[in-house]
């Protein structure tokens, strides 16, 4: 009995196995993302890292149960405390949504409705998961506002979205996404829309918050920059697959996947001020077609140490050094 | 090579001094004139030959409007832009063709300025036909010649836009860039809406070409990381003016104005052994709308006072060639 509350308390808040979607498109299902595993413990951050097309944000929407018509979970499992998300009916899914798992979007603008106030919007959120007053709901929706250090939020919550600066937007955002304190947070490439400077608080404001709170965080971006300021663990993500994951450090200390490693050769860094510029390790080529993914390796015309074999046969995402994981034939020890 | 009288005076390919740029502010069923933004208000700066001037701030602070004035494409309300070796233009209403050609630029989003309707080789001639350059034979030879120059393979020219990928859209922008062989490009935002791995090969293209065909660029980011790798010299925009001028490599190491160093400190480290205590707090950031008085940076800098609240502090020059537009510094 005692074993089983002690598991009940090591289990992860989210916990995604095997997870494939795919679009349905005019010639037939195509795979967006494909055997995508991950798990986030309470006050972790993991960020899922990639360009465009990796099926990142895909990722992203499938774990809220969010995906667009065309798209569908063709398998696997979503687990939030234990409780299978993805079997849950529409009532249970919409109980759980908001209340135990939210979502903050990278366009607030998009994101918001134009013609709520910031403060109705957010007692709406609150109204649907607690038996609330519209006043205490109001009054809570301040409070979050606070939470995000809204300044002036007593006036801010009778606002509209677009009487808003960008980063202000943003900070309503997180707040309408805490407004029931949900347990688990998505955030998808949050900072991408802001300013450098605004960035930078929001980052702020994220990583203070999970401190207080305790949230477990997936944090989408393409952005190394940003992975290195606030995740734990990070995966990489390549045409729909997961690459690479392992601890933040291990990833900018010894990147395994030649596709991580020359992600961060093509980023010019700042603090390298040298006379003449240096050359930027590009990728050669493009991120190929999900509809028309290579055999093997789906990076391998790109990469440099491709061998007949990555051309012919997918590498197994698999552990390379204890907690440090890879797809690539190059690596594979065995 | 420049010769020895121009090693002693070197006058600049490009200078622009004083320029302004404003906006009507409209309202009301007349559209009456209720305001005005100056968006680029009273700007200068020089570029020599081969060399590229970045130009960063965050998004208003009229960089952009700054490049599509030196291009002719906004009305600029004063100021002088003179190239070396051309007439001053700036007082023109219209501006010759052989000064057009000197100047070219390349937009931020490779989706929105390609004609979608027209095919590659024809998108890349049309500056040649516009400037009437060469018989059509030489035009087909010439627009042959860009396509490979900027990377794109021959049997792509006769594709539409929408059959290349983002990176390669922007190739096809510089390569119509290049027709006219100019002598400077203004790069508004180039790389933005680029992926990490194709803006590296963008970067490098734009690297090389100024060193094969001794380019000028002005180079105009909100990326420090991007500008800090391809400029020479910098240049930061904060609501219609620059507050800080100089070499890349001063800016980047000892920034001297709070704005430069507040840019600096909020750029993204890459190295989570160091990372940044982020503060969470929001600061006052106000709009070109609504400028503050004296120095506009003055809402959020922790060094002012009350003369920075009254007095507009005018661009003054430090030591290692940096030039700043504080009281305090």
């Amino acid at each position: 009995m005692q074993d089983l509350a002690l598991e009940k308390t090591m289990e992860p808040a989210l916990a995604v196995s095997n997870l494939n979607v795919e679009i349905l498109g005019e010639n037939g299902a195509f795979p967006v993302v494909s055997e995508m595993s991950l798990s986030v413990n309470r006050g972790e951050t993991v960020c899922i890292v990639g360009e465009s097309g990796c099926g990142k944000s895909m990722t992203a929407l499938s774990l809220l149960r969010l995906l667009p018509e065309s798209a569908r979970v063709a398998s696997g499992s979503i687990k939030i405390h234990g409780e299978d998300f993805l079997a849950m009916d529409q009532r249970k899914m919409e109980d759980f949504r908001g209340d135990k798992i939210a979502m903050i979007f990278q366009e607030p603008l998009t994101a918001l409705n134009p013609v709520l106030t910031i403060g109705e919007q957010i007692s709406e959120s609150v109204r649907q998961h607690r038996k609330l007053g519209k006043r205490e709901a109001f009054a809570r929706a301040v409070k979050c506002l606070e939470l995000v250090q809204m300044p002036d939020p007593e006036r801010r919550a009778r606002q509209y979205p677009h009487e808003l600066s960008g980063g202000m937007r943003q900070r309503a955002m997180i707040a309408l996404a805490l407004a029931c304190e949900p347990k688990i947070i998505i955030a998808d490439e949050p900072t991408t829309a802001l300013d450098v400077t605004v960035q930078a608080q929001i980052l702020g404001l994220i990583s203070d918050l999970q401190k207080r709170l305790g949230t477990a965080q997936i944090l989408i971006t393409h952005d190394l920059g940003v992975v290195a300021e606030i995740a734990d663990r990070v995966i990489v993500m390549y045409a729909g697959r997961p690459v690479e994951e392992c601890s933040v450090y291990e990833l900018f200390d010894n990147p395994l996947h030649p596709y991580t490693i020359g992600l961060m050769g093509a980023v010019p860094h700042r603090g390298e001020a040298e006379a003449a510029p240096r050359r930027l390790a590009d990728i050669p080529g493009t991120v190929p077609p999900l509809w028309d993914l290579p055999k093997g390796c789906a990076f391998a015309p790109r990469c440099p140490g491709a061998s007949s074999r990555c051309l012919e046969e997918r590498p197994p995402f698999v552990e390379m050094k204890p907690g440090h994981f890879a797809a690539c034939w190059e690596h594979d020890h065995a | 090579m420049p010769d020895t009288a121009e090693q002693i005076a070197p006058a600049p390919l490009l200078s622009v001094e004083n320029l302004k740029v404003h906006f009507a502010i409209r309202a009301g069923v007349f559209q009456r004139q209720v305001g005005e933004v100056k968006a680029v208000d009273g700007v200068s700066f020089s570029i020599g030959a081969g060399e590229t001037l970045g130009l960063v701030g965050e998004s208003g602070c009229g960089k952009s409007t700054t490049g599509l004035a030196l291009m002719g494409l906004v009305r600029v309300a004063g100021g002088r832009i003179a190239m070396k070796g051309s007439q001053d233009v700036t007082s023109m209403r219209n501006v010759p063709r052989s000064h057009r050609r000197r100047m070219q630029i390349i937009f931020q989003d490779p989706f929105s300025s390609l004609n979608p309707r027209q095919r590659v080789r024809d998108i890349i001639r049309a500056p040649l036909d516009i400037h009437r350059i060469g018989t059509m034979e030489e035009r087909r030879a010439e627009v042959a010649k860009l396509i490979s120059l900027v990377g794109l393979r021959s049997d792509q020219a006769d594709n539409f836009p929408h059959q290349f990928s983002g990176g390669q859209r922007q190739r096809i922008g510089i390569a119509r860039a290049l027709a006219l062989k100019p002598d400077i490009i203004v790069c508004d935002e180039p790389v933005s809406a680029l992926d990490v791995s194709v803006q590296a090969q963008i970067l490098n293209l734009l690297a090389d070409l100024q060193s094969e065909l001794g380019l000028s660029y002005l180079f105009i980011s909100h990326d420090l990381g991007v500008v800090e790798h391809i400029s020479h010299q910098v240049a930061v925009m904060y609501l219609g003016k620059i507050v800080e001028i100089g070499p890349k490599k001063v800016i980047f190491s000892k920034p001297l104005h709070p704005y430069s160093e507040l840019l600096l400190r909020s750029a993204p480290s890459h190295d989570p052994h160091h990372r940044h205590q982020f503060s969470a707090v929001s600061d006052d950031i106000p709009s070109a709308t609504k400028k503050p008085s004296g120095c506009a940076f003055h809402t959020r800098c922790p060094l002012a006072t009350d003369l920075c609240r009254r007095v507009e502090p005018q661009l003054e020059t430090k030591a290692h060639g940096q030039s700043i537009a504080c009281h305090h510094r």
